[in-house]
């Protein structure tokens, strides 16, 4: 017997743990875009920094912080894992490059998945790690609050164009994540396999759009 | 018509292999891609060189043993059709066509286009077959079917087993062969008795025999034949889903015939 065949998990349900994180997160974004989206209300920052107290303090969105990065972690490792083998899968590959019809975008989710990881680090820093005292504040900014600090971040063209580009991946990512997600936890009916795959674009457009709007805003509008 | 083709030469099993250009000069555009290597290979039989390997059989589209990813694709540029049934018109003269085996590394090489397959033999014999005692012959219908799942188990069973899904897969993955072939017996009466038990067995042995795990590209599909639909994947992951989270456990049952 060899190693492959004493794995604890078969390909498949590796593939659905994968998957039910993916859709959590997918629930997620749309939550971080609601709070993000109130930066651009006129109240100098009461709406957001309200939203942002309320996420740092109430007890059950305490407990969801902790699960939210288990879901991280298990997409992200699952999804190298699966990367691995599947690679492994072809040890001599193919001279003619392929000329396969795909579903968009879908050969890059390795790809994408891992310049929405760097951008993912960034934020961290950013934000989570500053809010916890694992950095310190860098010079210039006032108030520890999220608040000022995006302000501060926006304001930066740089760090601007950095966010717009790792959320243009995560628009690419999603495209096709949600849709294969629900493909691969067995859902594909001819009564609403379509409507998931606009479904997904949609989401997609919306999520990532919405967050670029927010640097988009600050650079034109402020 | 005249092509340039750069096909793989590779001596054996170990051999490390690599493409050879040939020129096929006079070529009937009426003529199947085939027929093409058979002219190809009686030049190299009257100059003394080995002729080139390929697998073929029935060359009627129905026998799922020829290969050949042609130009980046399996089975060559046209939809729905396997290599054996693909002519030289559907190319432009003077083109440079490459010919590469499937490449996968459950489907070694044996001799420059010619792959072993026989991890798809491993995975049927894993489940996909109908466990019948012996007794006298049925009548027809005695089982009532409904023509949708008839249809659809109908759709499945048209898979040859060729293995373009695996050699289309950026993954190299056998879902789309593996679903066909679970589909197809488990949308019947017949196949529900075996249905969870067959799911599980097919699933490990494709799992151990080194292939892909799917990332719905649906390359599979595009590439497909017999134009299997994804759908088939989706229907093996819930029924896989099914059996490991509802069956009943299974007696440890084992015999020798």
């Amino acid at each position: 017997m060899d190693r492959s065949e004493r794995r604890t998990l078969s390909s498949i349900t590796g593939k659905v743990i994968m998957a039910l994180a993916g859709l959590f997160l997918v629930v997620f974004l749309l939550v971080h875009l609601g709070i993000n989206l109130l930066l651009m209300a006129d109240d100098g920052g009461r709406a957001f920094t309200g939203a942002a107290t309320f996420m740092a303090t109430n007890p059950v969105i305490r407990l969801f912080e902790v699960v939210l990065f288990g879901g991280f972690l298990i997409h992200m490792m699952f999804g190298v894992g699966v990367s691995i083998r599947n690679r492994r899968s072809r040890p001599v590959r193919y001279q003619h490059k392929s000329e396969s019809e795909t579903s968009p975008l879908s050969r890059y989710m390795l790809h994408s998945g891992i310049i929405v990881f760097i951008f993912l680090a960034l934020h961290l820093i950013d934000f989570y790690f500053i809010k916890v005292g694992l950095v310190a504040p860098p010079a210039g900014v006032e108030r520890h609050d999220f608040y000022h600090r995006s302000l501060v971040l926006f304001s930066d063209k740089g760090y601007s164009a950095v966010y717009l580009v790792g959320f243009l991946f995560l628009g690419f990512h999603l495209n096709h994540a949600v849709q294969a997600a629900f493909q691969t936890i067995g859902m594909n009916h001819n009564k609403y396999t379509a409507g998931i795959k606009v479904f997904s674009m949609l989401y997609a457009i919306i999520v990532a759009g919405g967050f670029m709007t927010i640097p988009l805003w600050f650079i034109f509008f402020r | 018509m005249i092509f340039t083709l750069k096909i793989w030469r590779q001596k054996n099993a170990s051999d490390k292999g690599g493409l050879v250009t040939y020129k096929a000069e006079d070529i009937s555009p009426d003529s199947s891609f085939f027929e093409m290597l058979d002219q190809l290979n009686q030049q190299l039989i009257a100059k003394g060189e080995d002729p080139v390997a390929f697998d073929h059989d029935c060359r009627e589209g129905i026998c799922g043993t020829c290969s050949l990813y042609i130009n980046g694709r399996p089975h060559g540029p046209l939809k729905g059709t396997t290599t054996c049934q693909l002519h030289m018109r559907s190319f432009r003269n003077g083109e440079t066509i490459y010919v590469e085996p499937w490449r996968c590394g459950a489907f070694p090489v044996i001799k420059d286009l010619i792959v072993d397959r026989s991890a798809f033999d491993k995975i049927i014999q894993a489940g996909g077959y109908v466990s019948v005692n012996s007794g006298g012959i049925p009548d027809a219908n005695t089982i009532p079917v409904p023509k949708p799942d008839a249809d659809a188990a109908f759709d499945a069973a048209a898979c040859i087993g060729c293995g373009a899904c695996v050699a289309s897969c950026p993954n190299a993955s056998a879902m789309l062969f593996v679903g066909a072939k679970v589909s197809h017996l488990a949308l019947l009466p017949q196949g529900r008795v075996e249905a969870e038990h067959r799911v599980q067995k097919m699933v490990a042995t494709m799992d151990s025999l080194g292939f892909g795990n799917c990332s719905n590209t649906y390359a599979c599909e595009a590439e497909c034949p017999k134009e299997i639909a994804v759908t088939n994947i989706a229907r093996m992951n819930r029924e896989f889903l099914a059996a490991k989270i509802f069956a009943e456990k299974e007696k440890q049952i084992s015999f020798t015939l």
